[in-house]
Order: structure tokens, then sequence, then C-alpha cells
């Protein structure tokens, strides 16, 4: 068994609602609401979840682009929830994000040469000639030419963009890599080639990645452990396999259901939920699904369910499967 | 079930940019059609010309730069390319309608829905008063399963959520009974669960109103639950049409066959993906041969030379590919007997 290279332990991130012409603060919107979970050395964590879920913030937290409001991240036996800023920007060296819009995490007056060096500059790495050796190096390992070096973002395709993107990530020699969206801007065919760059890269130097996304397909592709996340908090975390075949939380099972699936021949009785995602500013209190649960129980409104291990390594946050709430 | 009648026909059409760089047919040749009362689907990737395709046919492609360059587009016999501006207007909205990706920009942020509603009624009903116009709108409102009809009529579009918006934009573009809507990418932007619910509306419109529907997207799980026939569409061409299950069973195409395989499965897990080498082309860049030619992997010396016509492989599967012109399965017949 592996050791967990990161470890997340009760995350939580509230922003205030300020109001008013004092801007009182009268709220909080509660992004990401007690989440802990795990990374093993050399695995991939796919987060899902839909818009406003807070997949995304909890990766932000990660790399504290965002400061957490409480809770503690252990990244390879040192706390960074708790050192200077100073500090946490030397992890980073360590740890490095990939970002969803190729478009927009791209500086386009910067030569790609310039934006992948920026990292070697910003960590201290080698001197002029070793750098440039190392760009070129890498635009390789992506799939690249060294030629492509002193070209413009806006001269590249959406799929070379997010591959650039990847390069940058990489320059540092990092162990984590928290993807966040990488391959939704893409088209399909091009989403294929990115996927099994990943996959092949985090074979050849030993990556682990935390992967975040909304497209269900992608993430059982790519994961080896899948969390669900719904308004903050974590519904179901398991690996993929379990989590596909035998899903046990409701939510799970009709965001399972809902996806198209591309063959006519496939039948299966869907779960439609009603209505929409609540407000994190005003989330249900309980249970933040059971407004729209389709076995809510008087349970489910007052208290919050604890995520607990159900089955070996499948833990679900739901009264269903909790013995003492239901009797 | 007795044959339906085509309603909308798509002839030759092609649409043309005219820019700096010289004239680019975003759409070039394409040949479809849709019956009465059915679901077709036009998939294909960013730049293939579906969206363009659609625009022609409600006749906003803007212009100047882009203009119909030749072909027919024929609502129930009649050309709609020929059609004046003034035509047009009653066109759409009355028998063709459309709705778009974004239900966020869709709708006028400083106006009620009800405002709104009344506004496209009002529009095409002349002889309606603002009275009838209002029940119509409720009406409406009530039959795209929204709760609260009457007072949803006062709220403005940010009140609303994502999944409600665009059950507002399909509820305004049914108002007049259009016998054809268009749907581009409806369910893109939305989450998946609301996609669900947005999908599943759809179908039972189509049911009930018996309203054609010609479903525009990337998405082949889109496809695959919702339509009976498919236009796969790749640079600008029509590559491969059929019926949804011949499409996903029997895929001809080298391109349907690599988008099919490209998509990563939720029900089982594959080692690898299969991923179509190179990137789509331009558009305009490619003048000789199949568009496709330099990612195939079943490219022959024909292929980079002539253009590929449509062939029909059975009654109702078209392939646009050279391995299926019956010259080229007779050589491969003959080679494999003789080896």
């Amino acid at each position: 068994m592996t050791k967990p290279l990161l470890q997340v332990e009760g995350l939580k991130k509230y922003f205030p609602i300020r109001s008013g012409v004092l801007a009182k603060q009268s709220g909080y919107v509660k992004a990401v609401d007690n989440v802990s979970f795990h990374v093993n050395e050399g695995e991939t964590l796919g987060i899902v979840g839909e818009s406003g879920c807070g997949k995304s913030t909890t990766g932000r937290m990660l790399m504290r682009l965002l400061e957490p409001t409480e809770g503690k991240v252990t990244f390879d036996g040192k706390e960074l929830t708790s050192i200077s800023s100073t500090e946490m920007r030397k992890a980073r060296r360590e740890i490095q994000m990939v970002f969803q819009d190729p478009y927009a995490s791209l500086n386009p007056r910067h030569t790609v040469e310039k934006i992948l060096m920026e990292p070697l500059i910003v960590h201290n790495i080698g001197n002029a000639k070793s750098r440039k050796k190392k760009v070129h190096e890498f635009l390789e390992i992506v799939g690249l030419s060294s030629y492509h070096a002193k070209r413009y973002p806006h001269q590249f395709s959406g799929g070379q963009r997010q591959r650039i993107g990847i390069a940058r990530a990489l320059m540092t020699n990092p162990k984590l890599i928290i993807a966040d969206e990488p391959v939704s801007a893409l088209d399909v065919s091009i989403q294929a080639q990115v996927l099994n760059l990943m996959q092949d890269l985090q074979k050849e130097l030993k990556l682990t990645y935390i992967f975040i996304a909304h497209d269900l397909g992608v993430v059982r592709h790519i994961s080896d452990r899948v969390g669900v996340m719904y308004l903050g908090r974590m519904a179901e975390l398991a690996t993929s396999e379990s989590l596909y075949e035998e899903p046990l939380h409701p939510y799970t099972k009709a965001l399972l259901s809902a996806v198209p699936v591309p063959d006519p021949e496939h039948k299966r009785e869907q779960i439609i939920l009603e209505g929409d995602i609540p407000s994190p500013s005003n989330p249900p209190s309980g249970c933040t699904f059971h407004t729209r649960c389709p076995f809510k129980m008087e349970a489910c409104t007052s208290i919050v369910p604890k995520l607990e291990e159900v089955k070996p390594g499948h833990f679900v946050a739901c009264h269903l499967y909790n013995e003492q709430v239901q009797h | 079930m007795a044959e339906r009648e085509i309603i909308l026909e798509v002839k030759d059409l092609q649409t043309s940019f005219f820019t700096d760089d010289g004239v680019i047919p975003s759409v070039d040749h394409v040949d479809f059609h849709v019956k009465e009362g059915e679901i077709l689907g036009i998939v294909g990737e960013s730049g293939c010309g579906k969206s363009v395709t659609s625009l022609s046919i409600m006749g906003l492609v803007p212009s100047p730069p882009g203009k119909i360059t030749s072909g027919q587009i024929l609502f129930k016999g009649k050309d709609l390319t020929k059609f004046s501006e003034k035509e047009m207007r009653k066109v759409r909205g009355n028998d063709v309608a459309m709705i778009f990706q974004e239900p966020m920009t869709s709708l006028n942020p400083l106006f009620t829905i009800g405002n709104q509603l009344v506004e496209a009624i009002t529009l095409h009903k002349k002889d309606w008063n603002k009275k009838q116009a209002k029940a119509r709108a409720v009406e409406m409102l009530k039959l795209v399963g929204l709760p609260r009809a009457e007072e949803l009529m006062k709220d403005y579009p940010h009140q609303l959520s994502g999944g409600m918006r665009q059950r507002v934009m399909i509820a305004m573009a049914l108002v007049c009974d259009p016998k054809v809507l268009i749907a581009d990418e409806p369910t893109t932007a939305l989450d998946v669960t609301i996609q669900a619910q947005i999908l599943k509306l759809m179908r039972e419109l189509n049911e009930r109103l018996k309203t054609a529907v010609i479903m525009i997207t990337h998405d082949l799980g889109v496809v695959a639950e919702t339509c009976e026939r498919v236009v796969v569409m790749y640079a600008g061409k029509v590559v491969e049409e059929g019926t949804v299950d011949t499409i996903f069973r029997n895929p001809q195409h080298p391109y349907t066959k690599g988008l099919i395989a490209s998509v990563p499965d939720m029900r089982h897990k594959k080692q690898r993906l299969y991923s179509i080498p190179g990137n789509v082309p331009k558009p305009g860049t490619i003048k000789n041969g199949c568009r496709f030619a330099a990612r195939c992997e079943s490219v022959f010396g024909r292929c980079t030379e002539e253009n590929p016509p449509l062939y029909e492989t059975s009654a109702n599967h078209k392939t646009r590919c050279f391995l299926y012109d019956q010259k080229e399965v007779e050589v491969h017949d003959k080679t494999a007997a003789t080896s």
C-alpha cells in the first residue's frame, strides 16, 4: 500500500456576503464545507460534481491560491495550511496546476519559451542555457516540437495550448498536479489525445493527479478513486470501479443515470431529479441533498450525514446507510 | 409507421464567408432533410459548420461577411434562400424556430419573462389582443413544466436558474406552433442533471406537438438518446448520414468510427482511449481530396486527389468515403482472392 501524498482534513471555505451601505456581513456562502480526503502517491483522484459544488474551490485551496477558512492540508509530511506565504511559494514547486481554459491561462504577449521558462525563473532552477534546454525537452515530451518555442499562444489550436499548459505545470518536476477541468474546453477527438498524454506522463514521471471535472465518463477513464461533491460537501468517495458499478448515494445514482450514453441500445432506468441545485448561500439544513432526494427521511432534514465507510474503501454521506439514524 | 413527408430539405447548400484571407466555405455543398415530427441530429466538432448550417436555414448568417453562395433550403417546397428579409421574418418563429446554447445571453435582462413572451406572440399573431397573448404565454410556460407560471411572468431572467431559462427559451420558440425547431447545443451550458430534464422535456414535446427538431450538438450521448436520424459533419461536409442505430452500431466513415471510439465510456473502463491523430483542418485549407485524408488511418492514393461523393451503402445509410465505392470494393475483393 502506498502512503498518502496529500491529506486533507475538515477543509472549509466560507465566502462572506456583504450587503448594505456599510457592507455589513449578512451571511456566508459555504462554498466548501468540511471536506476531508487523501491522495496516495502515484494515483489519480477524480473530483466530480455540478457547477457550484465547490470542486474548483477545493482545488484552489490545496495550493492556497485561496486561503481556507478552516482545515488542514498536509502534503508530503508538511502542513501547508500553517506555513507562511513565502514558504508556500516554495512548496508550489511540488504542486502545480493545469487550468480549464487554454485560451485564458496563457499570456498572449509571451512566446511559449517565455511562458515555460517562467516557473524555472521563479523557483530559481538552473541557468539560462539549461532552462532553454529544458523548455525544448518538455515541448517534445508533451508532443510538440522545439521549433514551437518561438511562437505565441494564438498560433496554436486549443489542444496544443492545453499541451503547453501541461508542459508549464511539469517544468518544475512537481509530484502533484491539480488539473481543473483540463479537457472540458476541447473537442472529443482532441480530448482523447490530451487524456492519453496525461496518462502517459503519469506513468513516465510518476505523477499524482487530482483531476477535477464535471464529465463523468472522462473522470472514470482517468481516475483510480473518485469523490462526488454536492453543495460544498463530499457525498461519496470510492474507487472508480466501485463508485460507477455500485453507487450508493442517491445523488450519485441520479448523476450517473443522467449522463447520456452514446449507445442507442443502452436501456436504463433514468432517475430524473426535480428542481435545481439550491443556493450555497442558503443551503438546506441537514443533508444538503434532501430537497431533491427521492429517498428523503425525517432525519435528513435535521442531521448532517457524516462521510462513513460502508464497504472497504467506499465512503458515503447518507443516512440510508446509517442504521442508528434509521431506527 | 406511415411514411412521413419531408418538411425541410437542404439541397447543395454552400455558405461562404468573405474574409481578408479569401472566400472560406464554412458549409460546403451540404444536403439533408427533416421529416415531419422527426428528431434529426447534426453532430460534429467545433468548426465543422453545424451552427452555420442552422443559421443559414434561419436566414441569420451575419452578412457581410457571410453569404449563402449556392443551394436551396426548401421548407414545404418553398425556397427560403429566395425570400426577402420581410418574408423571412414571417417564417422565423411561425414555421421555423430556434433555441440557442446560452440561455443566459439569449434573453433580454431588462425585460420580464412575460414581456418577452408576449412580444413574441403579438409579433406573429397580429389579431390577438393582449389578454389572449398573455393567456397563451402562461399556457406555454406550463407546457414546458415551469411551476407557478403566473408569477414567473413578472420575473426577470436573472431570477431564474440556467435550466429554467432554457425552459423559457423553449416556451418562446414553441409559442407559435412552429413545424421545425432548431436547437443549437441546447444543453451544453447546463449541468448533467438539468440536461437530463431538458432532454426529456424536448422528447415529450416532440411527441405531443409533433414538431420536427433539428438537434445540433457535439455530444454523441445526446444524439444517441434523443435522435432518430443523424448527420455527421466534418470540415463543412456531411460525411455520414443514417439512422441512429446504424450510425452507432455500424459506423462506416473512418471519422465517425474514430469519434465514437474516442468518447470515454462511463460503463466500463478502457485501458487507453482511441484518439484521432492531428487537428481539425482550418476551413478552406483543403481544396482537393477528402477533408479527413490527413488524419485518416485507411487513406490511399485516391483520397488526396478526388473529392469523394456521398455513397449510398444501404437504404438509409450514406457515407462520403472511397472505401465504399463499388469499384474499390471490387478491387479489394479481387486482391483478397488472389493473395
